[in-house]
């Protein structure tokens, strides 16, 4: 029993160690992006890396979530006659939770893990050391670029996401199942609002893409400097990241949409 | 470090996607571009029950959209439902004794304010309350109101 | 323990002083005196575990002593603000055991690199200078290879280049002969003693590797259980009558460093787990 208690004071402290040094780690990453604006090269070398090699996947996802949307909502909604809004459905659905959420989910998968397993292999081969024996803060040179690259890829990548599926569900709904043109365009732009939905969306994605990249860079600065210690640091990163961006998606939606 | 061209290249066009399909998600998705509330003038109606209207419900003339709902209050003086109609300016020579209903697309779509323009020479203008409305059909009431005739029938 | 018989004062390049460095309740260094004479190779040697490479981090300030005060060339460097301490690192070279060279660059790229974060030299210049540092290391030829296609001994090389690009004042080698079969030992070892003289360098080399490291030191310190335990020309250690010095510089398996790992009685541990098991 005391053994139990004992283990739960354990864990909170670890728990809060760990949240402490992170907030830190932001912090510094943080004092370190005026230095990448001065030198763009940087960031435009990691925008290559973790926003161009994730267009592709996060393009096509897209297309198939707005072609399954598509396919669902017109059975849905032909029973009650009301196929027509079947833009309105789709796009609602992808913009306001779709298009962040998924977007993140893969964002952490493909580029988030790749920067964890990045930077924990270079303090693993003291990579990271080396760059501090050589008076250049890691910080600056290394994390810091990752990390705004991340915060900026997120947004431009939900969007593309968004924007695609939109296409997919039209090509589906206009182009297999009959419903019409215009009614699918003109009942979608009566029912989506820029400011309350497109702006909303856009909100979430930098608010997850600040917490993915963060979570990721953290995790790989953080990690034991072995393979095993590597490897297990770029799980947590996947795994934390997603529970992150599912729980504050939650805590956006209502505070955005919910008129509680 | 030197950097290639081709990065700099596919990180451009990487940018550049991002943004062309914010701006096609502002553009073809949302209503930006259909209804800007900037050059709009905004009229009152009175009902005494708007049934399930809510701001940002379409305002139409004729089937044509004009407008939408900008705000909805309570009078609890006069006991009714004050809506602000936001009007888009183009359309600015509604009569004065245009008349405001609340209708609903189709059986179970949304509930809108439907424009009935009237004979007087005076038009709406900004500010201006539109005297002539008529409430939201309650299907409740309706249904109640049909019962109870029928009833009352059945016992003469 | 007393101070050693310090050369004179404007020689000495890093002095230490009651070092105390505790690693959890694991007490790595126990009061450690240093002098590292300027100019010269001095040899920190000792068995692995005793915390060699902790000490050259305390020496380039990544990490913070307990006690005890470190100077170099004159600064106290525990004492230094993140600037100062930054401007005291590119005056000094480390060379590490893995070479660490960034993985994402090539050879030249590599080498490039202190000089385009810390001067903003043209290009063209960072070219010559890159190439004369490669030269001295004799892998001008590898410049357009990437870190993974070199051998373990080049990319030591090269990490040595890239040590010496901002021609640093010291340059301190963590273990540079572990691992490399003879030929890159000899490679090293000559340059290390060569890059020290026509640089006018001074060097600390860590290592436990005893022949090589003796032939290039000038003075040798052994450090064993957090304590100095022997100094001098390589000369006088390799004459010492210590026994602890005999048993590491003649690499026999026991001794005062005792063979066996601290265990309970072995007649004693059969039989408990015979007892356990059956």
């Amino acid at each position: 029993m005391l053994n139990a208690i004992r283990q739960i004071g354990r864990n909170s402290i670890r728990f809060f160690t760990k949240l402490g040094r992170s907030v830190l780690f932001l912090l510094k990453t943080l004092a370190g992006i005026p230095s990448v604006l001065r030198r763009p090269h940087l960031l435009i070398a990691q925008l290559l890396s973790v926003g161009v090699l994730s267009l592709l996947i996060i393009a096509v996802s897209g297309l198939f979530v707005g072609m399954v949307l598509a396919l669902q909502g017109y059975n849905t909604l032909v029973g009650f006659g009301a196929e027509e809004s079947l833009g309105v459905v789709v796009a609602l659905s992808i913009v306001r939770e779709l298009g962040p959420v998924v977007t993140a989910l893969l964002f952490a998968g493909r580029a988030g893990s790749a920067l964890t397993a990045e930077i924990g292999l270079m303090k693993a081969t003291e990579q990271l050391s080396g760059m501090e024996m050589m008076a250049v803060d890691p910080m600056h040179r290394i994390i810091a670029p990752r990390f705004l690259a991340g915060f900026l890829s997120m947004p431009l990548l939900a969007a593309v996401f968004s924007a695609v599926g939109v296409y997919g569900g039209f090509f589906v709904g206009v182009g297999l199942l009959g419903v019409d043109d215009g009614a699918y365009w003109s009942q979608m732009q009566a029912a989506v609002d820029v400011n309350e939905d497109v702006l909303n969306g856009v909100i979430k994605s930098l608010v997850f893409g600040f917490v993915v990249t963060w979570i990721a860079v953290f995790e790989g600065y953080d990690a034991v400097p072995t393979s095993e210690g590597v490897s297990r640091a770029t799980t947590r990163t996947v795994v934390h990241a997603a529970l992150a961006v599912l729980g504050l998606d939650f805590v956006l939606t209502a505070l955005m949409f919910g008129e509680v | 470090m030197r950097q290639s061209k081709s990065v700099e290249l596919m990180v451009g066009m990487f940018v550049a996607a991002g943004l062309a399909a914010l701006f096609v998600l502002a553009m073809k998705v949302s209503n930006l571009s259909s209804f800007t509330p900037a050059d709009s003038y905004q009229v009152t109606a009175r009902f005494d029950n708007i049934g399930g209207l809510k701001v940002r419900s379409p305002v139409t003339a004729g089937g044509v959209r004009v407008g939408r709902v900008a705000a909805i209050e309570y009078d609890s003086t006069r006991f009714e439902a004050v809506t602000t109609l936001e009007i888009d300016q183009r359309y600015d020579s509604f009569p004065m004794d245009t008349s405001a209903s609340i209708y609903t697309a189709g059986l179970l779509g949304e509930q809108y304010v439907g424009l009935e323009p009237g004979g007087a020479e005076e038009v709406l203008e900004d500010g201006a309350d539109i005297y002539l409305t008529q409430p939201a059909m309650i299907i409740e009431k309706l249904v109640s109101k049909f019962l109870f005739d029928k009833a009352s029938g059945d016992g003469e | 323990m007393t101070a050693p018989d310090t050369p004179d004062e404007s020689e000495t390049l890093i002095r230490i002083r009651g070092l105390r460095y505790a690693r959890g309740a694991h007490m790595i260094f126990d009061g450690v005196d240093l002098d590292i004479p300027r100019g010269k190779v001095t040899a920190i040697m000792g068995p692995s575990g005793t915390g060699k490479t902790t000490l050259l981090r305390l020496i380039g300030g990544q990490l913070y002593p307990d006690a005890g005060s470190i100077q170099v060339d004159g600064k106290e460097v525990p004492a230094l603000n993140r600037s100062q301490l930054y401007e005291l690192r590119q005056r000094m070279g480390m060379l590490f055991q893995s070479g660490a060279l960034l993985t994402d660059l090539n050879v030249y790229d590599n080498v490039a690199f202190p000089l385009r974060e810390h001067t903003a030299l043209p290009e063209s210049m960072i070219r010559d200078l890159v190439l004369m540092k490669l030269h001295a290391v004799g892998l001008r030829g590898a410049i357009d290879l990437m870190p993974a296609e070199l051998s373990g001994g080049m990319a030591r090389r090269v990490a040595l280049a890239r040590a010496i690009a901002l021609d640093p004042t010291m340059i301190m080698y963590d273990e540079p002969f572990t691992g490399q079969d003879p030929i890159s030992k000899g490679a090293l070892v000559q340059l290390i003693r060569l890059l020290n003289d026509a640089l006018g360098l001074s060097s600390i080399v860590v290592s436990h590797d005893v022949a090589e490291t003796a032939a290039i030191s000038d003075y040798v310190y052994l450090i064993s259980g957090g304590k100095v335990i022997g100094h001098g020309t390589p000369d006088i250690i390799r004459d010492s009558e210590s026994e602890w010095i005999r048993q590491f510089m003649d690499g026999l398996p026991d001794g005062p460093v005792p063979f066996h790992y601290p265990a309970p009685d072995y007649a004693d541990d059969l039989l408990r787990h015979g007892v356990a098991s059956g």
